[in-house]
């Protein structure tokens, strides 16, 4: 007896190879699907009015007004631009001793499970929810962004750089142990030079996203040019939106090019 | 000459009888770097230091220091006001958080969406033409990344009125850059020879894209949404700060009117959430890759 085969190939499935397991994955989602979509309540009459202020925003988009409120705009963008760079550079200075500590390799137990936690806490708060906490405690203006994105920083630079350190070549470290250097020798010798490069491309990339994160923490009072753009928007004043999008659009792609260059550069 | 050894430092004196190109004389005394390049980094930090001042200078010309200065007594009264955090507000906390997770959910399916075919116009190999389209798509996904969700948010609620339809758009458009660049950078690190056997068979262009490259980018794609759909989680619990409903509808609601043991449950809520997403994605992506 012969087993019929099959005439046309089917492409085997990738991902849940299991057949009964696929079709129940199916099923959930849809009935999720079907309840989620069912709980979205949505007021067509007013997203049919919404068309029209959107068709008023893309006219505002394509033509920007940045002369009417340029001295709004100016002062945000030069807190927004401020704040970055000195959130980046505290956020680095503070992330290095810590994200030494929470490697496995040169940080003993207690000290690594402590910066493991301050890490965790950086990482798990929102950038503005800690913006709103840092208003309220330290006042209106760019200070409270600043410290909002040197702590934000924290955790993203000291988790990659730790991560980083505990990935390294563990033999050129045995190496300079071998010599009878001591623990900072050790960091300075073997450890420094295989994690530069990926800290300075970490440090950059930080600078961008800091950038990014302070036009949006203006909203909530913490300073720079998310302030300028809320009251925009909320005054419905979409030339001026529109201009302020495009500036922000065009620092990120200078930032993100000219560190890239810099990274070649450095490397 | 100076450049044969970079690693030992050189005197002026030339020894005599040592043939030129050989350096003059070795230094006894080990160094990590060169002079020159030394004195390069010394300027370099000198001027971002530089610059450092100079930004915080201009940064706090108009900051009250009355203000910071009494930051301990601030801190130590809000924490008095949040703390123990009301529990009895949990149950009230349900309805907004399945709200949080819609938005996450559907606004990531949206712009998964749209994103895959920005992806396929963005990757050098597979877009029609790399003068004129590819600019356009880089140009989407540059847009869509540089602004954040809760200033796309910002903009859907002054359009489209304040209610999770405008959360889960946000979304969806904040999700097309970032799913957008890592799937365009994935197709474009596919196997080449796997196309080419495509090609070889005697493949139309949609059968090359359906048999020689979708299953090899299947996995990054997986991996990708699910990503982007923890972010999203994150990023969708404060999107009711601006109005685009969630759970940060009930946190601003909580902070105008100073209820402070809310705000600490919202938070712990917030966090557990949090956590559990990145605990999925992480298995998910573990399970996947």
């Amino acid at each position: 007896m012969t087993t019929a085969y099959p005439r046309r190939w089917r492409r085997p499935p990738q991902i849940v190879p299991d057949r009964r397991w696929r079709i129940g994955l199916q099923l959930l989602i849809l009935a999720y699907l079907v309840l989620a979509v069912g709980s979205v309540e949505v007021d067509w009459t007013r997203v049919a009015e919404g068309l029209v202020r959107g068709q008023r925003f893309a006219m505002g988009f394509l033509q920007p007004d940045f002369t009417s409120r340029w001295t709004d705009i100016r002062q945000g963008l030069i807190e927004s631009l401020t704040m970055t760079l000195t959130a980046t550079v505290v956020g680095v200075l503070i992330s290095v001793p810590i994200g030494i500590g929470a490697a496995r390799n040169l940080a003993p137990p207690p000290v690594y499970l402590v910066c493991r936690s301050i890490v965790a806490v950086s990482r798990s708060l929102q950038e503005i929810i800690i913006a709103i906490f840092l208003v309220a405690m330290f006042g209106f203006g760019p200070f409270a962004g600043f410290l909002t994105l040197s702590f934000a920083s924290i955790g993203f630079i000291a988790k990659l750089l730790a991560d980083d350190i505990e990935e390294i070549d563990a033999s050129q470290a045995e190496a300079i142990r071998a010599t009878g250097a001591s623990w900072w020798q050790l960091v300075h010798y073997a450890i420094q030079p295989q994690v530069m490069p990926r800290l300075i491309g970490l440090s950059l990339y930080r600078l961008d996203i800091n950038f990014r994160e302070s036009s949006v923490i203006g909203i909530v009072g913490a300073g720079g040019i998310g302030a300028t753009l809320n009251t925009a928007i909320d005054r419905y004043e979409y030339d001026s939106a529109g201009a302020i999008l495009l500036i922000i659009i065009a620092i990120v792609m200078v930032v993100e090019y000219s560190s890239s260059y810099l990274r070649k550069f450095l490397q | 000459m100076s450049d044969a050894n970079p690693f030992y430092r050189e005197t002026s004196h030339r020894k005599p009888g040592s043939r030129p190109g050989e350096p003059r004389h070795y230094s006894q005394i080990w160094t990590f770097r060169t002079p020159h390049t030394r004195l390069a980094m010394w300027v370099g930090w000198l001027a971002l230091v530089a610059l450092f001042v100079y930004c915080w200078q201009v940064m706090n010309a108009n900051t009250m220091w009355v203000f910071v200065n009494d930051t301990p007594s601030q801190a130590a009264d809000l924490g008095s006001r949040m703390l123990p955090p009301s529990l009895g507000y949990l149950p009230e906390l349900l309805p907004p958080l399945w709200d949080t997770l819609n938005i996450a959910t559907l606004g990531t399916l949206g712009g998964v969406i749209m994103a895959v075919p920005v992806a396929f116009l963005a990757a050098r190999n597979t877009t029609p033409s790399i003068a004129f389209v590819r600019p356009i798509a880089l140009f989407i996904i540059v847009t869509s990344r540089s602004i954040n969700s809760l200033i796309w948010a910002l903009l859907l609620v002054a359009m489209i009125g304040p209610g999770i339809l405008a959360g889960i758009v946000a979304i969806a458009l904040r999700s097309i850059g970032f799913v957008g660049k890592l799937l365009y950078e994935a197709i474009e690190e596919t196997d080449a020879r796997q196309i080419e056997a495509v090609t070889a068979t005697g493949a139309g262009r949609a059968q090359v894209l359906n048999y020689g490259i979708v299953p090899q980018v299947m996995p990054a794609f997986w991996g990708i949404s699910v990503f982007r759909w923890d972010i999203n989680i994150r990023e969708s619990t404060i999107l009711g700060l601006v109005g685009a409903g969630g759970i940060g509808l009930k946190l601003q609601a909580s902070i105008n009117t100073l209820a402070w043991p809310q705000v600490s449950t919202i938070l712990i809520v917030i966090l557990a959430t949090v956590i559990f997403s990145e605990w999925v994605s992480a298995r998910v992506r573990h399970a996947i890759l």
